[in-house]
């Protein structure tokens, strides 16, 4: 269950908090629109291969797929910093895909920060300010203030490099949101800092997001947080988006076996015959309730039942413990079924748990069952 | 405490022997830089307030003659001929140094955007000149810029220079020869100063709103100032003091003070006045470093700028 639970944090998901204390939630919010988005790399590398994505106002969206996918070169061509071949990118109604990036009102926290190091941390905050003609005291209360919302404290007068990773983070972040864009562009912000760190940094950026509602674009390769973090999340692979959806539909009801693999599962089984809603796999007999037509079984670990002994009843399948994972607050099976295996999250209620060569019965409930394409 | 400081204690004796090893260990480097550096430096000190005697050689009683005859001051009453050998060693030195950043800034930067395997090659171009001998280099520009050649009958042709002059020997061989020898001593820590920086911030500055104009300045420009600092100090400092260029290139119109220097000790055959101009040299050797530092004190924020 703990892996399903995304992080809604909003009382009700999807709607805007109201305007906070600073009154920064009116922010205006710009959707984006990409349509038939081309890129390649030299002759033969294909980047972006037709993207069409709508992202809506106000939105934390998520594009998530392992490293070569073109989530980058999709962001960076957001950020004007990568020309589309073919395609058009329109935001808050405005078309920019020639726009050069220092006429968008976009901004970028980059993976490696890129933060200046010849400059103080403020003088890297009012760095847009300034390019934007802000006039010194404007600018100076303009840095004061993000300092505050971002909680800088102290940081504000010291060297870059007298930063440590989460802090660095932090900076580029302000460094960004201090500008107001229509849009905020993050480029695996978190993916160079330690576990703790990140998840306290994952909590912060997703409560700065709600707070300012802001549209962000967030890139990542960790599927954990595009889940935590996400509104919507689209899995990308070999430049072609596989699926946009909110991160349950992405995880529960994921329409392909890349899109499965990648959101972490691995109890999938080619569907060798199926009469009406009864399908026959290496598993054997299962009875499946709106399972779509595709042609693999997914079986989601976390929703099937162990039952000790072998019990006989519909949906029940008997099967031998192979492995056990202990994870104290839930144990991970893998469990042998006819010639095939099966993998089992079970929460620790504190009740038995199947040892190793154990007899076991696993239950399906028909409703946890999906079918999706290859 | 009763502690009696005459017992030879373990740590005591641990600390003598520590000593000891320092000694030991630093022994051979002082005694050459005494040798090789603050002997012959103090020579030259006193050489430079002694009197010149009948034949160059220095002599008793000490004066201040030495440096009185290079502010100009002769038998004849004061002539500028050394403060114009003086200036025209600063102006050599400013212009050639600033024609050097330009050249080298760019080269720099496009050796950086090159592929990773083929800069080592092309950072090699630039430095293969300097293996040959400086004096065979300067023999070299002599038959580029004679009268005669091409490339004086093109300048004469355009009236940049009277007929049958040529470039060489003039003022522009010995800073286009001053340029040409330097480069590589701009080209590299500029490169290191390149190479350093991250793309990434860059493309920072453009999306917070710089155009490339204002994204070299605000971002690339800065940090590539500590590597323009020290090629600073390795091109102006030699060149101030260069003798075979000039020598070479500059015909009698050409001096620099260091040829000023070795005719002193050879031909004219003045030692203290050579001393006293070596000193001169130094001296302002000193206040350039002395700038540069607390130029790179400075821009670095505190941070020290390694020359």
């Amino acid at each position: 269950m703990s892996e399903t639970m995304t992080a809604e944090t909003a009382d009700h998901p999807g709607a805007r908090p109201a305007a906070n204390a600073r009154g920064r939630a009116n922010h205006k919010a710009s959707s984006i629109e990409m349509q038939g988005l081309h890129k390649r790399f030299g002759r033969d590398t294909v980047a972006l291969d037709g993207v069409d994505l709508n992202i809506r106002a106000g939105e934390f969206f998520t594009l998530l797929g392992p490293s070569g996918c073109g989530k980058t070169t999709l962001l960076r061509i957001l950020a004007g910093l990568e020309e589309p071949d073919a395609g058009s990118l329109v935001v808050g109604g405005k078309d920019i895909t020639e726009t050069p990036p220092h006429q968008r009102s976009v901004n970028t926290v980059f993976q490696s920060y890129a933060l200046f190091p010849h400059l103080s941390v403020r003088e890297n905050l009012a760095f847009g300010l300034k390019m934007r003609g802000m006039p010194a005291a404007e600018r100076h209360s303009k840095v004061d203030e993000i300092a505050d919302f971002i909680k800088l404290g102290d940081l504000i007068d010291r060297h870059v490099d007298q930063l440590s990773g989460g802090q660095r983070q932090r900076i580029a972040l302000a460094r960004a949101l201090i500008c107001e864009p229509d849009v905020l562009l993050l480029d695996e912000p978190l993916s160079a800092l330690d576990a703790g760190l990140r998840s306290q940094l994952q909590v912060e950026l997703l409560r700065v997001q709600k707070r300012l509602g802001m549209t962000f674009v967030f890139v990542t390769h960790d599927q954990q947080e595009a889940m935590v973090m996400s509104d919507r999340i689209a899995v990308l692979n070999g430049g072609t988006i596989q699926q946009v959806g909110a991160p349950r539909d992405v995880y529960e009801r994921p329409v392909n076996a890349f899109v499965a693999h990648f959101m972490g599962h691995d109890n999938l089984y080619p569907i060798s015959a199926r009469k009406s809603d009864r399908l026959i796999t290496a598993l054997g007999e299962l009875t499946a309730e709106e399972a779509g037509d595709g042609e693999l079984l997914l079986i989601r670990p976390e929703t099937l039942d162990l039952l000790p002994g072998a019990v006989e009843g519909p949906n029940h399948l008997t099967a031998t413990v192979a492995e056990r994972l202990y994870r104290g607050s839930h144990a991970e099976f893998r469990l042998a079924i006819a010639d095939t295996t099966l993998q089992a999250t079970v929460n620790n209620r504190g009740r038995h748990l199947p040892e190793v060569g154990e007899t076991v019965t696993v239950v399906v409930a028909p409703e946890d069952l999906v079918t999706l394409s290859e | 405490m009763s502690y009696s400081g005459a017992v030879p204690t373990a740590r005591s004796r641990a600390m003598v022997r520590e000593t000891r090893h320092l000694l030991f260990s630093v022994a051979p480097g002082a005694v050459w830089i005494f040798i090789f550096l603050v002997l012959p430096s103090a020579y030259l000190m006193g050489v430079a307030f002694m009197t010149n005697g009948p034949y160059g050689l220095p002599q008793m009683p000490l004066s201040l003659d030495a440096f009185e005859r290079l502010a100009g001051v002769g038998f004849l009453g004061w002539s500028p001929g050394n403060l114009y050998t003086l200036l025209r060693s600063l102006w050599q030195t400013l212009v050639s140094t600033v024609l050097v950043v330009i050249v080298a800034y760019p080269v720099a930067y496009y050796i950086t955007t090159c592929r990773e395997k083929w800069r080592p090659i092309l950072l090699l171009l630039v430095v293969v000149p300097s293996w040959t001998n400086q004096v065979i280099r300067a023999f070299g520009w002599m038959n580029l810029l004679a009268p005669g050649t091409p490339l004086s009958s093109l300048a004469e042709s355009l009236g940049l220079v009277a007929p049958n002059m040529g470039l060489y020997p003039s003022n522009f061989a010995v800073t286009l020869g001053l340029v040409y020898n330097f480069l590589p001593f701009m080209v590299l820590p500029l490169y290191a100063a390149f190479e350093k920086l991250d793309t990434a911030q860059v493309q920072a500055a453009q999306d917070l709103y710089a155009s490339p104009v204002r994204a070299f300045w605000h971002a690339v420009f800065p940090q590539t100032l500590p590597g323009l600092l020290a090629g600073t100090v390795l091109v102006a400092i030699p060149a101030f003091g260069m003798y075979v260029i000039p020598e070479l290139l500059g015909g009698g119109k050409g001096m620099m003070l260091g040829n000023l220097v070795a005719n002193q000790f050879a031909g004219s055959s003045n030692w203290p006045l050579g001393a006293a101009g070596a000193i001169l040299m130094l001296i302002a050797t000193f206040i350039g470093l002395f700038a540069m530092r607390r130029i790179g004190k400075r821009l670095g924020g505190g941070e020290e700028v390694v020359i």
